[in-house]
């Protein structure tokens, strides 16, 4: 990641109203977003990233700071500028939010239409974007003849209509069952690679994250809790809503409860494929509880986490952080939770 | 039951009462439409809120609409005899009729603009749209079978309107029924210009329903 990113948020704080009724929705965020990365903001319902999602493009205000897009803060913009900065970032909802009223190639046409594009040259432009996202044959078809999976396709072809250098993806798979989810993030990730498209994707899912985010940011309580790669992100964990998103609350976090040591580990590559615990109980002696584990795959890369519990010897402790740190096995103690 | 020339005067109260209820709707749709819009607009909720303006004309709106019609018509009279010359007969009546028309034509626009998915509107405006796009390419088209509907209840409400409007002498079917049912008790003649009422009302509400079943998209 390097040279001027494609959008850069500064200082951002959003409040909603005043005085004693107002609410912090965001605070002080800092982001960079560079050209042609998927860029993931993931955070529990609340925690404000629908509303980050919508100062990127101004649908939001935001209190203080500034959006730069593309070397420019937009922030100062009259509305006429604006509007025309909106047609280069494209955004797609949680509700298609299509136009009930015209079929999927009006639908497509929409956007053309606001920019001032002839209606012959729109019609060829909104044929060619349905038959990127395989809907050719739906072009005559009403929003509500469309499946979910297919409306939110139409959506992306007219954010697209425009030639857009970012695409915001405000829940875009949160409506859709897991079958259709997989088609359009995979629809998704095939624009980034052929176009180039710089995608933003806000989401509570950890699933969309690891399937298709280079970097991922944690939006927790209204601020930036930590920001990474996936797997940096995954690997270490430093925040307890980054925990949380990455553990399924009650599969994990209930579980530890009470007296004793936990141990985090995470396997990744190869030594997924070890015995590690085996050959760790059997070297160091000790009878350790499997509390929690799961194997997810980011990216291509099998990563395995897996929580225990140690024997209340201080000895047998030393031992095993010996031998994991022998055996290459990022680990770390896990004690702070409720 | 009808003496001679009765048919023909019923055809011209008739003819009268059709081009009283049109005309007025169709005036009452110029003034109500934009007003109804600036309403959607200016509202805390809509995408140019402004609450002094949409507290003033929504004002307005309210005072218009609380006035009985059959006071308005008479206290309008000046202002009908200045427009339309007259403040008897048909095109007189049109004055007041749209007077009191317009503002309830603002408000059922205002209802079935505000039945506009809020985030259909978020999209358009992530896409570059105006205001103005925003209600002449959204609000207006996507409303447009609720629109329809309304448009058949407005034109419903103002034929009975314009019937009340014979008692101050304007015309129409109602005047009949008055002059002939009510001051002469032939309450034969009363019930036939009921029932012609009662058919019109059936007549326009079934081609509203149809239009705007037929235009809308969202079934099927």
């Amino acid at each position: 990641m390097s040279g001027i990113p494609t959008i850069q948020i500064k200082n951002l704080n959003k409040t909603f109203g005043t005085g004693d009724g107002a609410v912090v929705a965001l605070d002080d965020i800092n982001l960079s977003i560079f050209q042609g990365e998927i860029f993931g903001i993931i955070g529990l319902s609340g925690a404000g990233k629908s509303t980050l999602v919508r100062c990127i493009n101004l649908l939001e205000r935001p209190t203080t700071g500034s959006v730069i897009f593309e070397g420019s803060d937009i922030t100062s913009y009259s509305d006429n500028e604006l509007r025309k900065v909106r047609q280069s970032i494209g955004m797609i909802f949680q509700g298609f939010n299509l136009l009930m009223q015209r079929n999927s190639l009006d639908n497509v046409c929409f956007p053309l239409e606001l920019a001032g594009v002839s209606r012959k040259e729109a019609i060829a432009r909104a044929k060619e974007l349905l038959k990127t996202v395989g809907l050719s044959d739906k072009e005559k078809a009403y929003p509500a003849q469309l499946s979910g999976g297919q409306k939110q396709r139409v959506a992306i072809a007219r954010a697209l209509a425009t030639k857009p250098k970012v695409l915001l993806c405000d829940e875009a798979t949160s409506a859709l069952d897991p079958t259709t989810t997989q088609s359009i993030l995979a629809l998704l990730k095939e624009l980034n690679q052929k176009l180039g498209l710089t995608i933003i994707i806000i989401t509570h899912e950890m699933k969309v994250i690891e399937q298709i985010c280079n970097r991922v940011a944690i939006i927790d309580n209204s601020r930036i809790g930590e920001i990474g790669t996936v797997d940096d992100v995954f690997r270490h964990p430093k925040t307890i809503a980054a925990k949380k998103l990455i553990f399924p609350t009650g599969e994990y976090t209930e579980k530890i409860s009470g007296d004793g040591k936990y141990l985090r580990l995470v396997f990744e590559g190869n030594s997924a494929d070890r015995p590690i615990i085996a050959n760790m109980i059997l070297k160091c002696g000790a009878p350790v509880s499997i509390v929690f584990a799961n194997t997810k795959n980011i990216d291509g890369q099998v990563f395995g986490h897996m929580i225990i519990k140690l024997p209340d010897d201080d000895e047998v402790v030393r031992k095993i952080s010996a031998y994991l740190e022998m055996e290459k096995i990022t680990y770390s103690e896990e004690k702070d939770y409720v | 039951m009808f003496k001679e020339g009765m048919l023909a005067l019923m055809g011209q109260g008739l003819l009268e009462t059709l081009y009283m209820t049109i005309v007025s709707t169709v005036m009452a749709y110029i003034i109500g439409l934009p007003v109804g819009m600036l309403l959607v607009v200016t509202d805390k909720e809509g995408i140019r809120p402004s609450p002094t303006i949409n507290r003033i004309v929504g004002g307005i709106v309210n005072v218009l609409r609380s006035v009985p019609f059959i006071i308005l018509l008479v206290a309008v009279m000046p202002v009908t005899r200045f427009i339309a010359g007259t403040s008897i007969g048909s095109t007189a009546t049109i004055v007041p009729l749209v007077i009191a028309a317009a503002p309830f034509v603002a408000r059922l626009v205002e209802s079935s603009a505000k039945e506009v998915d809020r985030g259909v509107i978020e999209a358009s405006l992530s896409m570059g749209a105006s205001t103005m796009e925003v209600v002449l390419k959204v609000l207006l088209p996507e409303a447009k079978p609720s629109l329809i509907v309304g448009a058949a209840i407005a034109t419903t409400t103002i034929l009975g309107y314009s019937a009340m409007s014979g008692f101050v002498g304007g015309g129409g079917l109602g005047n009949i029924a008055i002059n002939y049912g009510y001051y002469r008790s032939q309450t034969d003649i009363m019930l036939v210009m009921v029932l012609i009422l009662v058919v019109i009302v059936q007549i326009f509400q079934e081609i509203g329903n149809m239009i705007a079943n037929k235009c809308d998209k969202r079934i099927r």
